[in-house]
């Protein structure tokens, strides 16, 4: 009874999804169902929503920074609160905007493009968002308490976060819930992926993005627990007396640094490869040519993957560490570029003798490969011992990262939305301010950031309030594009919520080139519920 | 019925999800505040949220295990149970990696690097032998205590879980060929010596602490013990807790010879709980 469902016959799954419908006490009209919803859809939504607040909320904490280093000297904060901005940006950056928003999409595309109903377990689907809300309430109570947010930096290295107040207990125990989400959302993602395909769906036919999301969820299953065991030592450490970080005990400090850092290397995998995966269905869209080497590609990312186990010693090379150890881990890393390297290599290639368009995804794509690739090679310097023990906790770092995750993880999602907006609205953004939306990023992301390189260089310490004069120029610079490229990002916004309100309507395949699933088989805006009958994949 | 998401039951909205955030909210604050002296609030928040967490395990585990009891999961529900639950024992073997990595690391870096050249000014004389207080505990006060023997209690408590792997086998293969006294008998079993292993290891505690002077404030030694059988233990509860439920559901009735996953998750939790154990035994208790 399984057919092929083509955008013309509505009524098809008309009929097939009001099955559904009889236990939906709640219509897709009535909004408060977003506290009960089980559809992935919804929640797929609600964690775009989630993010694009946090990203908001993580962007202004951002500004506040590059107001404070505007100039030399003290102006707006107190070194204090100075701390808690750069340690709670990082964090509401990585799990309240990047890894929400690629969840978020894996909610909204994995069942449509494997064919399936819904996610394997949509209850906990809909706890895993919810599970962020009193994360989030605990991370920004934190603020407001005595001693005020944790100010230890992200990576919350002792002795520093032994010596915090209740805000640093605060952030421990929303890292610990904001964890527990992660690890049932990657569960119910790889358990979709694996066991809820289409009939013909094999693995290797399943989209790119699906493909980064089986190991971006397997990589999370294998280390957000490892970060819940290194913050529960620092809470048994802070409060119960134990010694794992206490070298008067026979613990060591730099033990958490290892613990914390074998998670911390797969974690920026996580933030990068989903958006890979976006790249790879948008880049072949826009060329209108089959994605080049799709099987290296998923042997490229699952070894990408296994290698960002065993390099995190380089995030310590200045801390002591044999030289044999400093040696494993440069080269180790510098392997990574391998695999990083093909990818690199087969986005063009499937650009070569394309035909070209350059419509606001494409844009943010083509971005994403220069950009990326240069925060790759940053990073390709970083790993090199001797010249890191020089660069190690400079602007260098700061750059390299931003580099990364900014035109990485950031321009790979923005290009998501415009990709998918059609899809997911029924209703076309404005392609001329997307346009603007990405050249003003574009440019105003390269005024705020690659100055920081000179700084680096130069010496400039990161994580500190005030700074010697003469990196005073460069750091007026890069403050004024950091403020363009925060405000350009409302052009982001109005952009969706004006798309949403009154874009023209989009076709079922916006996109002619676009061949997965939901845009081959679904109307846009895609209904409800979606293939309760799975097609049968050739 | 061959097409693939075809008779997948997927749940209806349900407030449980709301509910149980609510519970880790409270728990979250009232854990913060509680560690921090901040009373009576952190005690009264810590119970509020537990309370709430209990009425959600007993809403949403109900609920599932009457969906289950009703039919609903065909073959494609049972693969998703089955790949979640081997994911979700894969992220527990990754908690327990942490706390084994602090011990190797302890034991094999930090502590000999206290007693070498570099720090010899500052922890003059630290000998650097495993088991230890740290070298602050030794050169400053007379603080000394006496490592857990493991052919005691803890050998004990190995025979018990091990028996217990095997009697939990013996019902499965009960349930299988539907020997319905014979599963309950064995789930008996070993629940009876789960919660047996329990005692004996809050005895071992008691002990520990009353005459070993053994304590979690003893150093990166006592962190490591008490915090990965700690640990330990607390998942033990929780897998007696979940047998003593399939206990209950058995002798009501529930599960059939050829669909009883929510037995065998349990049963896969016990094993894994098992293996663990035989990790700590041997490098908590044996090779000291």
């Amino acid at each position: 009874m399984s057919t092929a469902i083509t955008p013309t016959h509505d009524h098809a799954y008309q009929g097939a999804h009001d099955a559904r419908d009889h236990h939906d006490d709640h219509g897709p009209g009535n909004w408060t169902r977003i506290f009960t919803t089980t559809n992935h859809k919804d929640i797929g939504s609600m964690y775009l929503w989630f993010s694009l607040f946090m990203f908001f909320v993580g962007g202004s904490m951002a500004l506040l920074i590059r107001a404070e280093l505007f100039q030399p000297g003290l102006q707006f904060v107190q070194p204090e609160v100075f701390n808690s901005l750069t340690t709670v940006h990082a964090l509401i950056m990585i799990f309240g905007a990047v890894m929400p928003a690629f969840t978020g999409f894996a909610n909204w595309l994995i069942p449509m493009q494997i064919g399936a109903a819904d996610m394997a377990f949509p209850r906990m689907n809909n706890w895993s968002f919810w599970l962020m809300i009193p994360a989030a309430i605990l991370l920004f109570a934190s603020f407001f308490v005595p001693g005020g947010a944790a100010a230890s930096g992200w990576t919350l290295y002792p002795p520093l976060s032994i010596q915090g107040g209740i805000g640093l207990d605060m952030t421990i125990l929303a890292i610990h819930i904001l964890g527990a989400s992660s690890i049932m959302g990657s569960i119910n993602i790889i358990t979709t992926l694996l066991n809820m395909r289409a009939p013909g769906m094999t693995l290797m036919k399943m989209p790119m993005f699906c493909w980064t999301w089986l190991i971006t969820a397997y990589l999370m299953i294998a280390v957000m627990p490892v970060l819940a065991g290194a913050i529960t030592m620092l809470l048994t450490d802070r409060h119960f007396g134990t010694s794992f970080f206490n070298a008067a005990g026979g613990g060591d400090p730099t033990m958490f640094m290892h613990i914390f850092w074998f998670f911390g290397h797969p974690e920026v995998y996580i933030l990068i490869l989903p958006a890979f995966g976006i790249v790879s269905q948008i880049i072949p869209t826009f060329a209108r040519k089959p994605l080049f080497g799709y099987a290296s590609m998923v042997y490229a990312t699952a070894s990408i993957a296994m290698l960002s186990f065993i390099v995190w010693g380089h995030h310590m090379f200045t801390v002591g560490m044999p030289a044999a150890g400093q040696l494993f881990f440069m080269y180790a890393t510098m392997l990574i570029a391998v695999p990083t390297g093909v990818k690199i290599f087969n986005w063009i290639a499937t650009m070569w003798r394309g035909s070209l368009s350059f419509e606001t995804p494409m844009l943010f794509c083509i971005g994403f490969l220069c950009m990326f690739t240069l925060g790759g090679f940053s990073g390709l310097v970083l790993a090199i011992v001797p010249v890191d023990i020089t660069l190690h906790n400079t602007y260098y770092v700061v750059a390299h990262f931003h580099y990364v995750l900014f035109p990485g993880a950031i321009w790979g999602l923005m290009a998501g939305v415009y990709f998918w907006l059609p899809k997911f609205t029924g209703r076309m953004y404005n392609e001329t301010l997307g346009k603007w939306h990405f050249w003003l990023s574009a440019i105003s992301f390269n005024i705020t950031f690659f100055p920081q390189h000179f700084l680096g260089l130069a010496g400039m310490p990161r994580r500190i309030p005030d700074y010697a004069l003469q990196f005073a120029e460069w750091n007026m610079v890069s403050s004024i594009g950091a403020f363009i490229l925060g405000f350009s990002q409302l052009l982001f916004v109005w952009n969706v919520v004006s798309c949403i309100r009154s874009g023209e309507k989009a076709k079922a395949k916006q996109w002619e080139g676009a061949d997965s699933l939901e845009w081959t088989h679904l109307p846009s805006p895609v209904p409800y519920h979606t293939f309760e009958i799975a097609p049968v994949i050739k | 019925m061959s097409a693939a998401t075809s008779g997948y039951y997927f749940a209806p909205p349900s407030k449980w999800p709301v509910v149980g955030s609510t519970a880790l909210l409270f728990m979250g604050a009232g854990g913060a505040m509680t560690m921090n002296q901040i009373q009576p609030f952190g005690w009264a928040s810590l119970a509020i949220g537990f309370s709430i967490l209990v009425y959600m395990l007993f809403g949403w585990f109900g609920q599932v295990i009457r969906e289950s009891e009703s039919g609903l999961y065909n073959d494609q529900v049972d693969g998703s149970f089955r790949w979640s639950m081997s994911w979700f024992i894969f992220s527990e073997v990754m908690f327990f990696a942490a706390f084994f990595g602090a011990l190797y690391y302890a034991r094999v870096f930090s502590v000999p690097w206290l007693a070498d050249q570099d720090n010899a000014l500052l922890w003059e004389g630290y000998s650097a032998v495993w088991p230890t207080v740290g070298p602050y505990l030794e050169k400053n006060t007379a603080y000394d205590f006496t490592a857990m023997g493991p052919w005691g209690v803890p050998l004990l408590n190995t025979i018990l879980l091990l028996s217990s792997g095997v009697t939990l086998t013996w019902a499965h293969h009960a349930l299988k060929a539907g020997h319905r006294g014979q599963l309950v008998a064995g789930l008996f079993a070993t629940v009876a010596l789960g919660f047996t292993f329990l005692g004996f290891q809050i005895y071992e505690y008691v002990h520990a602490y009353s005459e070993l002077n053994l304590k979690l404030t003893s150093g990166v030694f006592g962190s490591t013990f008490f915090m990965l059988t700690g640990f330990h233990g607390f998942h033990v509860t929780l897998g007696a807790i979940m047998l003593t439920v399939i206990l209950f559901r058995c002798m009501k009735g529930h599960f059939k010879p050829n669909h009883h996953f929510g037995f065998e998750a349990v049963a896969w939790y016990w094993h894994f709980v098992d293996v663990v154990w035989l990790g700590l035994f041997l490098f908590v208790y044996v090779f000291v």
